[in-house]
């Protein structure tokens, strides 16, 4: 199938469409409306439901039902909804049932602004909702990648029976790039078997996430908590840009990640052995690889779209044994190249340090910039 | 080899289609591209713009600080980009609806009365396509014969009665040659 | 005297649509009514083996334990959304919810508004007992005006609590409802009026109708703090001038079947 020059939320929509999407329930939202009036108009096309929920709390709990059949459903929405969803997202995991979301996240926190923002990481990488539970999280840079991660996260849904997220910003959403769609899949005939259908005789079905028992509840913890350690054996993604000879790496997920990717061609221009880590799945986190390039490079620059969410995760496995340094912008202000770029030779020119924090010494360069 | 370029104007000036025309075209010839408009409620009535990136490898950056070349179709568009442009870019300004000359002696400057030039061959809706011809032909990016292409293969169906003008619209732009500035 | 010899005739057994099980509700209590209710009408219309329900949370929240049906558990409130979701993927399966009054008429509100208003085609059962009975009795949105609870001990103060929600006249006024009525189960004759209500409501369902929903007043005597045969009179004179018994709307489309 030839490239064409697609916006993202529509991309995203008509992915999941191809994918075998058997029911979406949404809220509008900006900036991911697009994805939700792609599918206003496609799914009942195609003979499959489509419903504008009275709230995202609607959405989400109509995707929970729907979820229970074991069909492939998903939702989506942006911060401020996804806030909305935590108590159906954590019913879900409580459950047990595959689901999708994409969260094109905005600026916050609040109602905040519509502008391109990556704050919503610790909220969907470490949960939000209440209780033990995982997301796995894929975080696409571009269009392409995020047609081909939402083929995926239904996939990896089903394979887990777990809630699965396409954590993007807005710029992600609003983009146009050229991206090849997938083939169009047939819908799942396989009804799982732990799927309800309508079933009488003593063969019926219960799904639900209440267990009074506690010891009987811990049983249950343990079986998600096992299943997530296969998944962070299996399912870690990352892309690595000139990390052969890099002893400098910066760190920086899907947007953040590609504006880095200027900044380190720019700074290899210069001289600078400077490579990217660009995180794909942000749950499961890539330590190992971190791990390897700890050993390999001299200093770290982590840069975010937010005030140094995923630094936490880049410095429990870098552990103080290299120095880590952070540049992020918030509120929905995105960094151009050039901001990454003076970072890089800043870690070039040092002095590095082990010591105290790094986004404390962000903080202090960045209240001299902005006031 | 990476060339950026920002489309401004107000709402309704054809900003977005003339940025969407630069990307399909780019994406016709095989090359890598990003468009990304600025979105929101400032799209309302008030200015809009996009960023277009044309590239031959993996593009970094969507969002560009200073861009290869600037098409500004308002006065404010003029005040907002005319620092931002690269030194040795290209600025085009839309003449009919700015009433100052350029300050930047270190850029090309394209100033075409793009109105009037619409009028002319039939309609002010032309705009977009004079000033994106006037940077075609100031600039080393695509060639009109492709853009011609581009807009024979998406142009929406309903518009396609306006091909011919917006194909005159193009060449008329091109027209408008500037000489290049020796960077200082 | 003369053994004649009569054949044995069944005529009273448990649903197959519910289990052999002892339920956990007390002494007194209409929910195990309610469920045996719905339980016959499956039985009856031949849906037990083509059913899903929603639980709710309340007393309710372990309704799947006792009925021989797939069942699914929704959070707080949000069940006619969790019915949803199962409805538009399974049009063609029977999808009800059981919900008391604090989960359909306080934080469920806007899913209930939203589901009848799409006139979405789930039935909802919907018991009205006037307290939060899980909790351990505190002021519902149906608590009456002056009535006691362990939130409201001076009993609830119209100026300071408001007053209580008519949930069958409120989702009357939709557009998108198709069949709203109350019911009570305080009395035989009651009983089986309401369980004439409940066939009519998932007939309505069967038949492709829209939103069905049947109120069905209840008694709570462990948080009334009542007897069994107390909770029952106190229904009657307090709860019914309040929340009388009728048929809120019958679309035109109902009025038509015959059941």
């Amino acid at each position: 199938m030839a490239k064409e020059l697609i916006k993202g939320n529509t991309a995203v929509a008509e992915a999941a469409l191809r994918a075998g999407l058997e029911a979406y329930f949404g809220y509008p939202i900006t900036p991911q409306t697009e994805l939700l009036e792609h599918l206003s108009a496609r799914m009942p096309e195609i003979g499959r439901p489509f419903v504008q929920a009275e709230s995202e709390l609607g959405a989400i709990n109509m995707v929970y039902g729907a979820a229970c059949t074991g069909k492939r459903v998903m939702t989506s929405s942006s911060s401020p909804g996804v806030s909305l969803m935590m108590e159906g997202l954590s019913y879900i995991a409580g459950t047990e049932v595959p689901a999708v979301l994409v969260d094109v996240v905005r600026g916050g926190p609040g109602l905040g602004n519509i502008a391109p923002a990556q704050g919503d990481y610790n909220q969907i990488v470490h949960g939000g909702g209440h209780g033990d539970y995982h997301m796995l999280v894929l975080a696409p840079a571009s269009v392409q990648e995020a047609v081909d991660l939402t083929v995926l996260a239904f996939d990896l849904a089903e394979k887990y029976r777990n809630l699965v997220a396409v954590l993007m910003d807005g710029s992600i959403g609003q983009m146009m790039e050229p991206a090849e769609l997938p083939p169009f899949q047939p819908l799942k005939t396989d009804i799982p078997d732990w799927a309800v259908r309508g079933t009488g005789g003593g063969e019926n079905r219960v799904l639900t996430s209440i267990n009074l028992d506690p010891p009987a509840q811990e049983v249950m913890n343990l079986r998600l908590m096992k299943r997530w350690q296969e998944i962070e054996k299996n399912e870690v993604r990352y892309k690595g840009y000139y990390l052969e000879d890099a002893e400098y790496v910066v760190v920086g997920f899907g947007t953040a990640g590609r504006i880095s990717l200027s900044a380190v061609r720019a700074a290899r221009e210069q001289g600078i052995k400077v490579g990217l880590l660009r995180p794909i799945t942000l749950a499961p986190f890539p330590k190992d690889v971190l791990d390897e390039l700890t050993e390999k490079a001299k200093a770290f620059l982590v840069v975010e779209m937010n005030a140094g969410q995923m630094l936490e995760d880049v410095r429990l496995v870098v552990r103080g044994r290299k120095p880590v340094e952070f540049f992020g912008r918030m509120g929905g202000v995105v960094p151009y190249p050039d901001e990454v770029l003076t970072e890089i030779e800043r870690l070039v020119d040092g002095p590095l340090t082990t010591e105290g924090h790094p986004r404390d010494r962000w903080l202090a360069r960045l209240s001299e910039t902005i006031g | 080899m990476q060339q950026e370029v920002i489309i401004a104007g107000f709402g309704g000036q054809g900003v977005l289609f003339a940025g969407q025309l630069l990307s399909y075209t780019a994406l016709d010839e095989g090359k890598e591209v990003t468009w990304i408009p600025s979105y929101g409620p400032e799209m309302r009535g008030g200015t809009a713009n996009c960023t277009v990136v044309v590239s031959d490898e993996e593009i970094g950056s969507p969002f560009v600080k200073n861009p290869t070349a600037v098409i500004a179709m308002n006065l404010p568009s003029l005040e907002k980009f005319e620092d931002m442009v690269e030194e040795g870019g290209v600025l085009v300004v839309n003449a009919s609806m700015v009433n100052r000359g350029v300050e930047r002696d270190d850029i090309k400057v394209v100033s075409i009365p793009a109105n009037e030039i619409a009028q002319e061959i039939g309609s002010e809706r032309a705009v977009n396509m004079v000033m994106l011809g006037a940077l075609l032909g100031n600039l080393d990016l695509l060639s009109l014969d492709a853009l011609d292409k581009a807009l024979d293969n998406h142009l929406p169906e309903r518009h396609k009665k306006f091909l011919p003008m917006n194909k005159e619209a193009l060449r008329r732009g091109a027209e408008y040659k500037t000489e290049a500035v020796e960077p200082a | 005297m003369v053994m004649t010899d009569v054949p044995a005739k069944i005529v009273y057994e448990r649903p197959e649509a519910l289990d052999p099980r002892v339920t956990h509700y007390c002494p007194g209590c209409t929910h195990g009514v309610a469920h045996r209710l719905v339980a016959e009408v499956l039985d009856e219309m031949g849906e037990t083996g083509n059913t899903i329900g929603v639980a709710s949370v309340g007393c309710s929240v372990f309704a799947y334990n006792y009925f021989n049906i797939d069942f699914v558990e929704a959070a707080h409130g949000r069940a006619p959304a969790m019915a949803t979701g199962i409805k538009r993927v399974y049009p063609d399966r029977t999808v009800f919810t059981y919900q008391g009054d604090g989960d359909l008429a306080s934080i469920g509100m806007g899913e209930i508004v939203g589901a009848a208003s799409r006139g979405e085609g789930i039935t909802v059962i919907f018991i009205n007992n006037a307290n939060y009975g899980m909790t351990g009795g505190q002021m519902a949105p149906t608590t009456l005006p002056g009535q006691k609870t362990s939130s409201s001990p001076t009993g609830r103060d119209t100026k300071r609590q408001g007053y209580p929600i008519q949930t069958a006249e409120m989702l009357s006024t939709l557009e998108g409802s198709s069949y709203i009525v109350r019911r009570s189960l305080h009395s035989s004759r009651e009983i089986r009026r309401a369980k004439q209500a409940i066939r009519t409501a998932f007939e309505v369902q069967k038949h492709g109708l829209g939103f069905s929903l049947v109120e069905l007043l209840s008694t709570c005597p462990t948080n009334w703090g009542m007897s069994a045969a107390g909770a029952r009179d106190w229904l009657e004179e307090r709860m019914l001038p309040f929340y009388p018994l009728g048929d809120y709307k019958i679309s035109p489309a109902v009025a038509e079947l015959k059941i």
